[in-house]
């Protein structure tokens, strides 16, 4: 599904990501950890496309078998890369219906299919809204306008139930959330896997996985992935911390 | 609405200028020049009485004294007037049905898909349709009739009903109120008259629209809107044009009258061809609108949509003469390559209680300039008046401008005026959220400056509001990346 190899990143200059290797299949949930300024977000935005103060200055990006250095971000939105933002952003004016139905349709023309018709539509819309226990009104408002802290990242799950993406990119997804707003996304996000998709959660803290169980634990520590290993790791980073990798690092 | 928002995303089309074509219809048109002879043509052709060609001569005798003004943030080569012909009408007129009608300038109504019959059958709308400045067909008369309404050309008004263009032309907007309006006063071709009788609720939106048409020909519409007594009408006025190398200067005049308890909401959606990328050609649209709210409890709303022109000059404004009488103004402005727009409101409270609201909704984009300009004035009459302004610029890339000029007078204590104005960009981080929805960066464009200006759309007929909404993501096209 995804396959990153010696992958390294700049900001204006200064190297973020100094050769990271990722190997993720579908089926599989990973979890990168790590502490704040690591270079996890950072991450996210290159596997998505994001350019700007991004530069890739080396290594590559196998999606699906292709390389997609040179790809668009809205092509690898439409190849099925979901990226759920740790501050998603406010657009005035344009409901989440709106931006929903324009995403899916643009989506769809990619694919050479038809236009989604509106009972379609509107049947995904209920589905999506159930599953992350949103308000049936939250749709008609404009996206992410207002919204509290919860609400931001319920949208970005429901989101994400109505792209039904091949691999989702989860930002810090439960920073800003309590307890249980943090268990409805998690929620939805295990009720949304399956073994075709494959999810990557991107966490500080260890206490998402007690809801979203990873098959993977990798910590990124200054710029590159210095341990990986099964659920258990995150629970041993729960209790010593991070300082004890910073010698292998 | 968000149906709508969703239709319009749909039938974005790429390119060049959409209506930019040109029908062949024989003209029959006044020698190149300005001059009394000139004038003189224009009044005969129409069989006018003395009494305007008095008016019109004055008015130019007027022009004459006067200079072109020179204060608004514009910049254009100087406009030759003597190079202008100042009328051209198509040869056939006086039709009873739509199959005598020229079947060129049907196929010209069809492409812009706004055919007669189309509207007619349709949207219940009756339109009158200006061709190069004399009225072709007027619908719906019958209906109209019932009520007692008047909607005609001005110059079948003009015949028909004397008293009333005696009684009211030029008493909101006089020949000696600006340049524009001078030369208006003494070239004006056609364009529309509506006479709401007392009581009356016009029953379907009056629409015209508006095209230039003949190379070379100023146009000079003159539209006059008189709402009697506790009446209501809705007026749309729609525009398109054809594209051309030359500048086409456009000067018009709308001038509405509500007297007590009457309401007149006016939508207008202007969309002349703006110049190509590189700022060449486009039309210059000089054009004076106000509405006068003669009597207590009268209302006047001007909603308008800009995005054609090379150059815009306009401030429709409402001056609010009848106590509790109310003034609103709804902008949304979008200047793309090398547009210039300099447009805004006057609210001149006069009555008590009066109140009055703007908003305006800039976007720049390419090379362009788009500048607010409004006045907000409490004399010292009009105790108790409130005003809101709010002028919004949204700017699209570096090298466009947005600026804002706001002119306060108050001179009573017990009135309020207040000014919010803001500045933004859309942000990367915007773009980038929905570029990874997989929407494109055209698309998404639209979406973010359609949200935007929501709160004027929204004031829009439904019609008019799809249209609009289409014309904002058209006229952005290509400004970004």
């Amino acid at each position: 599904m995804l396959s990153i190899k010696n992958l390294h990143v700049s900001i204006e200059g200064k190297e973020i990501i100094k050769g990271l290797n990722l190997e993720v299949h579908p089926g599989e949930v990973h979890a990168i950890m790590g502490p704040n300024g690591t270079g996890k977000s950072t991450l996210a935005a290159v596997i998505a496309g994001r350019e700007g103060i991004y530069e890739v200055t080396e290594g590559e990006i196998f999606y699906k078998g292709k390389d997609i250095s040179e790809m668009a971000i809205e092509d690898r939105a439409r190849e099925g890369i979901f990226l759920g933002f740790q501050y998603p952003v406010e657009i005035p004016g344009v409901s989440i219906t709106n931006f929903m139905r324009t995403a899916i349709n643009e989506i769809r023309q990619y694919k050479g299919l038809e236009q989604i018709s509106a009972a379609n539509f509107l049947k995904d819309m209920e589905e999506a809204k159930k599953l992350v226990g949103i308000q049936s009104k939250l749709t008609n408002r404009s996206v992410n306008e207002g919204f509290s802290g919860g609400e931001k990242k319920k949208n970005e799950i429901f989101q994400m139930a109505m792209l039904k993406p091949d691999l989702a990119i989860l930002d810090e997804t439960d920073s800003g959330l309590d307890i249980d707003a943090l268990k409805v996304v998690a929620n939805g996000v295990n009720a949304l896997k399956t073994d075709q998709n494959a999810t990557i959660v991107i966490t500080h803290y260890q206490r998402l996985l007690d809801y979203i169980i990873p098959d993977f634990v990798h910590v990124l520590y200054n710029g590159r992935i210095v341990k990986s290993g099964g659920k258990e790791l995150a629970l041993e980073l729960e209790s010593k911390g991070y300082d004890w990798l910073k010698a292998e690092a | 609405m968000a149906n709508d928002e969703n239709v319009l995303i749909d039938n974005v089309t790429r390119g060049e200028y959409k209506y930019g074509f040109y029908t062949d219809i024989e003209m029959d048109t006044a020698p190149v020049g300005l001059s009394e002879d000139t004038i003189r043509f224009i009044s005969a052709k129409k069989s006018e009485p003395q009494w305007l060609l008095d008016f019109r001569l004055k008015a130019y005798q007027h022009w004459l004294t006067l200079e072109e003004p020179d204060w608004a943030h514009l910049h254009h080569p100087p406009i030759k007037y003597q190079e202008i012909i100042y009328f051209a009408a198509p040869k056939k007129k006086e039709l009873a049905s739509l199959d005598e009608v020229d079947p060129d300038l049907l196929e010209t109504f069809n492409k812009l898909g706004i055919s007669l019959e189309e509207q007619k059958r349709l949207s219940g709308v009756a339109v009158d349709a200006v061709i190069d400045s004399v009225s072709v067909k007027t619908t719906f008369t019958k209906t109209l009739q019932k009520h007692g309404i008047i909607f005609s050309s001005f110059s079948e008004a003009v015949q028909n009903h004397p008293d009333l263009i005696k009684k009211y032309m030029a008493s909101v907007v006089p020949y000696t109120d600006n340049y524009f309006a001078a030369l208006n006063s003494a070239v004006f071709s056609d364009g529309s008259f509506c006479y709401i009788p007392k009581g009356v609720r016009c029953p379907v939106e009056l629409s015209t629209y508006f095209r230039i048409n003949a190379a070379n020909t100023g146009q000079f519409e003159r539209t006059l809107i008189v709402a009697d007594e506790g009446s209501y009408v809705s007026y749309l006025e729609g525009c398109t044009a054809p594209m051309r190398d030359e500048n086409q200067l456009h000067a018009a005049i709308v001038e509405i009258i509500a007297l007590k308890d009457a309401e007149v909401k006016y939508s207008t959606v202007q969309n002349w061809y703006p110049g190509n990328s590189e700022g060449k050609g486009g039309v210059y649209n000089f054009v004076t609108k106000r509405g006068m709210c003669r009597g207590a409890n009268s209302k006047i709303s001007w909603t308008q949509v800009e995005t054609g022109s090379a150059i815009t000059w306009k401030y429709p404004s409402c001056i609010l003469m009848g106590d509790n009488s109310v003034g609103e103004f709804y902008s949304v402005a979008v200047t793309n390559n090398y547009q210039q727009a300099d447009t805004g409101s006057k609210m001149i409270h006069l009555g008590k209680n009066t109140k009055s609201t703007i908003i305006s909704k800039g976007i720049s984009a390419g090379h362009s300039n788009n500048s607010y300009r409004g006045l907000v004035r409490m004399s010292r009459r009009a105790e108790n008046s409130r005003n809101f302004s709010q002028c919004d610029s949204l700017l699209l890339g570096d090298k466009c401008g947005a600026h804002t000029y706001p002119y306060i007078h108050n001179e009573n204590k017990s009135s309020i005026i207040e000014h919010e104005a803001t500045t933004s960009k859309i942000s990367e981080d915007q773009l980038f959220y929905c570029l990874q929805r997989g929407i494109s960066e055209e698309n998404a464009i639209g979406l973010i400056v359609n949200g935007y200006a929501k709160e004027v759309l929204k004031k829009l007929p439904m019609e008019f509001a799809v249209e609009a909404q289409k014309l904002l993501t058209i006229s952005l096209e290509g400004s970004v990346g």
